[in-house]
């Protein structure tokens, strides 16, 4: 088992247990912890292709990585922002009271 | 053809001042009334300038205009008058100034009963002068809606059935009557009316229309006479001929007094006319056909409202009834008229005397009974509405002015020689007689029974003791009289001196009554 | 042609001019209605003169000058109205102008209290005017249409006191009675219009009274094989029959007398009535025209005796059984009047036409001497309670004597003149006798019930202060004022001037036209009269004469015999005739009950049909058009209920499931993000697993 293999069911596992979070979970701020999860897999895959691919030498895969990571942090503000406003609006961070969309 | 248009003018003058009158607004309700009153004298006006410039020793028609308007249907704006639409244009004229005057008393939407009052007479004018039915039909229907609306606004307690009765039974024959001329339009493509009376002059309308529409049941007769039927249903209802008749009591007391004045003034007469203009040219070989059933129902119409009119005891139910009886002479010539066709010369000097006679009964009907309803609105107004015929008794001691000027248009309604009805009843019987002799003699009973209930409210309205209940009731005014005069004045000159009217349609009678060989 | 005969319009113009004015002045105008009135009537009078001393002038060959002027048109025709003069004209204006004036003026005092006093000298004149348009109308159409104006002046002035209800309805009644006879009249005269052409009588030989339009009527025939002439004169006698009260169209004249006197001297005595004779007698050749080569006499003029026959025995015999002065009188002008039809039907025009002329004065002499006595008994027409008056007023009493004995014929009374002249041309009729016999009886009765009358009224003592007044016999309203018990006094002078002047006509006027100098029957033939006492010793005239004196003296005592041996003592003791006759005295007393058959008969008859025919009309015609109206409101229901249970519930249904199913997959959209993601992750899953499951394939 080469060392890629293992970082790959690394973030395979995060990404899943960051999808069940922000699938299952009914308090939004850990819904986006789940879909911070997600995004730390993905960052994580970055990271392994390019320090097994073939050209290392390059720094593409962390430029990449930074980049997404502060995407991320930008996201998690203003998703925190939207949960608090949400909050203020309704009380509550449940998310299974939060069903404005109903048609 | 490019003569002065003065029938579209006088068409649309009274539709002018409709629109007048209803931006004048509800504040000040006597300028209303005599700008309303201002109107209608500008039309008559109008109407005797055409009437002094008419040349009364041709039949033809005159002051024509003629625009094509839409023509892949045989549509052309026709308007011309002859003697007959002529003295239906100066009836109308007179009719209306009759009903305003007669309308004085109204209170409520001054403005909206006098424009609708205008409106009316503007579809008057129009159905009298327009000579292609399509526009006819129009100014025929047209008509319907300001009477309805006077009749269901202003009028008695039971005024909402009685104009719905109105309005539905003249528009079921009016449909009827639509349903024909659309067959004949389809059967000839032409809608003119006098271009269709030529067409059956010659013979062949009834042939076209039976080789366009034959039904596989229809005989080629039985297609006309349905025709006929149809157009028939629609004349009929509107003059009315017995047993169309029962819309008429009852919209006629419902209605205002003023709306009765033009209901029976000028209304009735869109009947006859369209008998005169429409039915008799076009369809007078069908008519001669069903002749004897004709003449018994017109014969029912004399006699049967007459004694009908016995037995009421409200005012205007009486006038009504009394209008129904003497519009059923004038049917009963016309029906008379088309027994014998042919050129023998001692039936066409009847044929002429009888449709003089409807002619002039025609007019004198409307003055003599535009006036006696007029005078009930007078009455109405002095007792607080009421108009039974026990309700009253001995006015003659405090009112003797308005019984005598009412009296005077009573007689003249039983056709007292002197007043104005009784020329038109004698020229009617006089025609009729040779023509057809039974139904003249059955229908002097028409005359005995009209008798007795004319002399039945002079004796009890105003004969007998005075009741007391009215011995306060005040007597003519100064300006009721003078508006009165010129009516009352006219059955004088008439009776008198018929000339006046039989000079100006002597030629078209003479003419309708020649063009009347099939 | 002369002035008066281009200018004879005026006559009866002039009236009519006074009539309008009159009838736009104010009511108080009182003295200048009445010399308006009586002004146009006097010149009326004075033109009349005129004419008569014209056709006297004129008097051989040319009977008739006419003058015809269009009226209106009718198919490129002129209608042409006219007027004419001839003998019979030129009497009736004579008579009509001066007995009307003399009741004009004699009105002035005898409506001198009333109200209305301006509207009276209205009708009047009115009437007058119309009255002489009858007479010179050279048109049946004029002649018809001034018919019908006398007759609404009748309506006018027997209702003249419309306040009282029975004045009302006996106006109502005349009117309606007369008209219809009027109505065979208009028929006649339609009828007689168009089979020849005109109805100008005299029109240059093309009038319709003339030989070639006659003998084209005569010639043919029509229903019943009468001749159409015949028919034409039976219509157009239906008229004359209601306007001169001949049964059975009668009824009308006793209830006339509820107008003031004058009226029914002028109108229901002398003029109006006489219409109808005169009607007769204007169309006589049209009457008595027949085949020729027949000398039977046309079967109009055998009606027109036998009517008039009846009637004169019918009014008479009535007449004595009555108690209200006025209602005496009535009768006996409709027994006069028959008098007058049967010595037209049996004699000709000048026989009927001069017992017209006499009993015009002579009646309205009664008339007038009856209105000075109601007005001097303060308004009682009972004459049961009158009696004693001749020495209260003598002048009354002296020319009501004259009066009645010229109506009973008198011999050398004018009344006997023309009396006998009738009597004689029945007893020579070539039909039958009985008109004769029944004529003779007339006169026989008509001196008894005069007699009683006379008796009752004037001989005796006063009953008037008798049995309290009661209001009902009230008829005129002169009493009315003061309840005082009443003393009869004599009438002014203005009434008895009036009087007097008829009084000398009544009894002298007989001699214009006696055997011996039959002067006015020349007249009216147009021939010269010749004077021969031997005329008396030809055609039986003498027997009749005799025997016609015997009968009037008779009936004088046996109403002396009755009523004037015994004075009545009171105003409650019964008749003598009663007590002899009671059963055949009341039924006379209630004239025959026609007016009470005619009630149960034709007046019932008459309500039945109007109310029939309201409930026609209320319930058949007007519920055949309720009928459709509910039917269509059925079919408007039926549809309605088709719509809403058929055609509403399957769209219903159909929308509902629609919206079932929408109901059922809005349940997807719960409006949770989460949920949608977990149904993306759901079908990321299956879809990865799909494309695994490919490749491994």
């Amino acid at each position: 088992m080469n060392p890629l293999q293992g970082y790959l069911l690394l973030s395979a596992l995060l990404f899943s247990i960051g999808l069940a979070g922000a699938l299952l979970r009914r308090n939004a701020i850990l819904v986006l912890i789940g879909i911070e999860l997600m995004l730390n897999a993905a960052n994580l895959n970055f990271i392994a292709f390019w320090r097994y691919g073939p050209v290392p030498a390059a720094l593409t895969g962390i430029m990449f990585t930074i980049f997404s990571i502060a995407v991320a942090a930008a996201e998690a503000a203003v998703g925190l922002a939207i949960i608090l406003a949400a909050y203020r609006h309704s009380r509550t961070t449940d998310l299974d009271r939060m069903d404005s969309l109903k048609g | 053809m490019t003569s002065f248009p003065y029938i579209t003018l006088l068409t649309v003058l009274p539709v002018a001042g409709a629109l007048v009158l209803l931006a004048l607004g509800e504040r000040n309700k006597n300028r209303v009334r005599w700008s309303a009153l201002a109107f209608s004298f500008a039309a008559l006006v109008l109407t005797l300038f055409l009437w002094f410039h008419f040349d009364s020793a041709s039949g033809a028609l005159q002051f024509q205009e003629l625009h094509p308007w839409i023509p892949a249907l045989g549509v052309d704006y026709r308007v011309a008058i002859d003697g007959l639409g002529l003295l239906m244009l100066l009836l109308t004229s007179i009719v209306v100034p009759i009903a305003i005057c007669a309308s004085w008393h109204i209170e409520e939407r001054v403005p909206l009963y006098f424009s609708l009052v205008l409106l009316l007479q503007a579809c008057l004018y129009g159905t009298f002068t327009v000579l292609n039915f399509f526009h006819w039909f129009i100014f025929w229907e047209l008509s319907l809606i300001p009477a309805f609306f006077l009749i269901r606004l202003w009028g008695g307690p039971r005024r909402a059935s009685a104009s719905t009765q109105f309005l539905v039974y003249t528009m079921v024959g009016s449909i009827a009557m639509l349903l024909a001329f659309l067959a004949l339009f389809l059967a000839t493509k032409k809608f003119d009316l006098i271009d269709l009376a030529a067409m059956a002059q010659s013979g062949q309308l009834m042939p076209a229309v039976v080789a366009k529409l034959a039904w596989h049941r229809f005989t080629p007769q039985h297609l006309a006479l349905l025709l006929f039927a149809g157009a028939f249903l629609g004349f009929a209802v509107k003059v009315p001929l017995f047993p169309f008749h029962t819309w008429l009591p009852s919209a006629y007391s419902e209605a205002p007094s003023g709306a009765t004045v033009l209901l029976t003034g000028a209304m009735s007469k869109m009947g006859l006319y369209a008998f005169l203009r429409i039915l008799l040219p076009i369809f007078g070989a069908q008519m001669q056909l069903v002749l004897t059933p004709l003449l018994w129902l017109a014969v029912a119409t004399v006699v049967l409202s007459a004694y009908t009119a016995l037995a009421q005891k409200d005012l205007k139910r009486i006038f009504a009834y009394s209008s129904i009886n003497h519009l059923g002479y004038c049917l009963l010539a016309i029906f008379a008229v088309v027994k014998f066709t042919g050129a023998d010369a001692a039936l066409t000097a009847e044929k002429y005397a009888a449709m003089n006679g409807v002619l002039l009964q025609m007019f004198n009907h409307t003055l003599t009974a535009a006036t006696l309803f007029w005078f009930v609105a007078l009455l109405e107004k002095r007792s607080g509405g009421l108009r039974g015929l026990d309700d009253f008794g001995g006015l003659r001691k405090v009112a003797p002015v308005f019984t005598g000027l009412m009296g005077i248009a009573l007689f003249s309604t039983l056709g007292l020689p002197g007043l104005n009805g009784f020329i038109g009843e004698f020229l009617i019987f006089k025609g009729m007689f040779s023509l057809t002799t039974w139904a003249a003699s059955l229908s002097v009973l028409g005359l005995l029974a009209t008798t007795i209930f004319i002399l039945g409210i002079l004796q009890r309205v105003f004969s007998g003791p005075l009741n007391p209940r009215w011995s306060a009731m005040p007597d003519l005014t100064a300006g009721e009289r003078l508006a009165l005069a010129p009516a009352i004045g006219l059955m004088f000159v008439l009776g008198l001196y018929p000339q006046l009217i039989l000079g100006v349609v002597d030629s078209t009678v003479i003419q309708m009554v020649q063009h009347l060989q099939f | 042609m002369t002035w008066i005969v281009q200018n004879l319009w005026l006559v009866p113009v002039l009236p009519m001019l006074a009539a309008a004015i009159c009838a736009l002045m104010g009511y108080r105008h009182r003295i200048a209605a009445a010399s308006l009135a009586i002004g146009s009537m006097a010149i009326s009078f004075l033109l009349a003169l005129c004419a008569f001393a014209h056709v006297l002038g004129s008097h051989a060959g040319n009977g008739v000058q006419t003058v015809n002027v269009p009226w209106f048109q009718v198919g490129g025709e002129w209608l042409k109205l006219g007027w004419m003069l001839d003998p019979l004209t030129s009497l009736m204006l004579l008579m009509v102008t001066f007995v009307g004036l003399l009741i004009f003026i004699y009105s002035v005092g005898y409506m001198a209290h009333d109200d209305n006093f301006t509207r009276f000298f209205c009708f009047l004149a009115l009437f007058a005017g119309a009255m002489l348009g009858v007479v010179i109308a050279n048109s049946l159409l004029l002649l018809f249409m001034c018919w019908e104006v006398v007759g609404l002046t009748s309506y006018l002035l027997i209702g003249f006191w419309y306040a009282k209800p029975e004045a009302a309805a006996a106006a109502k009644k005349a009117f309606v009675v007369t008209k219809i006879g009027d109505l065979g009249f208009l028929l006649g005269m339609v009828w007689l219009y168009e089979k020849t052409g005109t109805l100008l009588f005299y029109d240059g030989g093309a009038g319709c009274l003339e030989h070639s339009a006659l003998a084209h009527l005569v010639a043919q025939a029509t229903i019943l094989g009468l001749a159409t002439s015949t028919a034409i004169a039976l219509l157009i006698f239906c008229g004359a029959a209601g306007k001169s009260g001949q049964v059975p169209l009668h009824v009308w004249l006793p209830d006339a007398m509820e107008g003031p006197t004058p009226v029914s001297a002028l109108i229901h005595a002398a003029t109006m009535v006489a219409a109808g004779v005169f009607l007769i007698a204007r169309i006589y050749p049209l009457m008595s025209v027949t085949a020729s080569g027949s000398p039977a006499p046309s079967v109009a003029l055998e009606v027109v005796a036998w009517v008039g026959a009846t009637t004169a025995v019918f009014g008479a015999l009535i007449a004595v059984a009555q108690f209200d002065i006025k209602r005496i009188l009535a009768y006996s002008t409709i027994s006069q009047l028959g008098y007058m039809m049967m010595g037209l039907g049996v004699g000709g025009v000048a026989v009927g036409i001069f017992h017209l002329i006499t009993h015009a004065f002579f009646k309205s002499l009664l008339f007038l001497g009856a209105g000075s006595v109601i007005h001097g008994c303060d308004g009682e027409q009972d004459i049961r309670r009158m009696g004693g008056l001749s020495k209260s007023m003598p002048i009354t009493f002296a020319a009501y004597t004259a009066g009645m004995l010229a109506l009973c014929g008198f011999p050398l009374f004018s009344g006997f003149w023309s009396k006998d002249d009738i009597l004689h041309a029945a007893h020579s009729w070539s039909i039958s006798q009985a008109p004769f016999y029944m004529g003779a009886f007339g006169a026989l009765l008509t001196a008894f019930y005069m007699t009683r009358q006379l008796y009752y009224v004037f001989a005796g003592t006063s009953r008037l202060a008798e049995l309290g007044r009661d209001s009902t016999h009230l008829s005129d309203p002169h009493g009315a004022a003061h309840h005082a018990p009443v003393h009869p006094h004599e009438s002014p002078a203005v009434m008895t001037v009036p009087l007097v002047i008829l009084a000398a006509f009544a009894v002298l006027l007989g001699f214009i036209g006696t055997p011996a100098w039959p002067w006015f029957q020349s007249f009216i033939d147009g021939q010269p009269a010749s004077f021969s006492f031997a005329a008396f010793y030809g055609f039986g005239i003498l027997p009749v004469m005799l025997s016609s004196a015997l009968l009037v003296f008779l009936g004088l005592a046996l109403g002396w015999a009755l009523y004037g041996r015994r004075p009545i003592e009171s105003a409650a003791s019964s008749d003598p005739l009663a007590e002899l006759q009671p059963q055949a005295f009341s039924l006379l007393g209630r004239a025959f009950v026609v007016d009470a058959l005619y009630g149960a008969t034709l007046v019932r008859l008459n309500t039945v049909c109007s109310r029939i025919s309201d409930w026609l009309d209320r319930w058949v015609w007007n519920g055949a058009v309720q009928a459709v109206s509910y039917f269509v409101l059925a079919l408007a229901w039926l549809d309605n209920f088709f719509d809403a249970a058929v055609v509403n519930s399957g769209f219903d249904e159909g929308c509902e499931s629609v919206s079932r199913g929408g109901q059922a997959l809005s349940l997807l959209q719960g409006g949770q993000v989460q949920s949608y993601m977990r149904i993306i992750g759901g079908a990321l899953i299956v879809l990865v697993l799909f494309l695994l499951w490919g490749t491994k394939i």
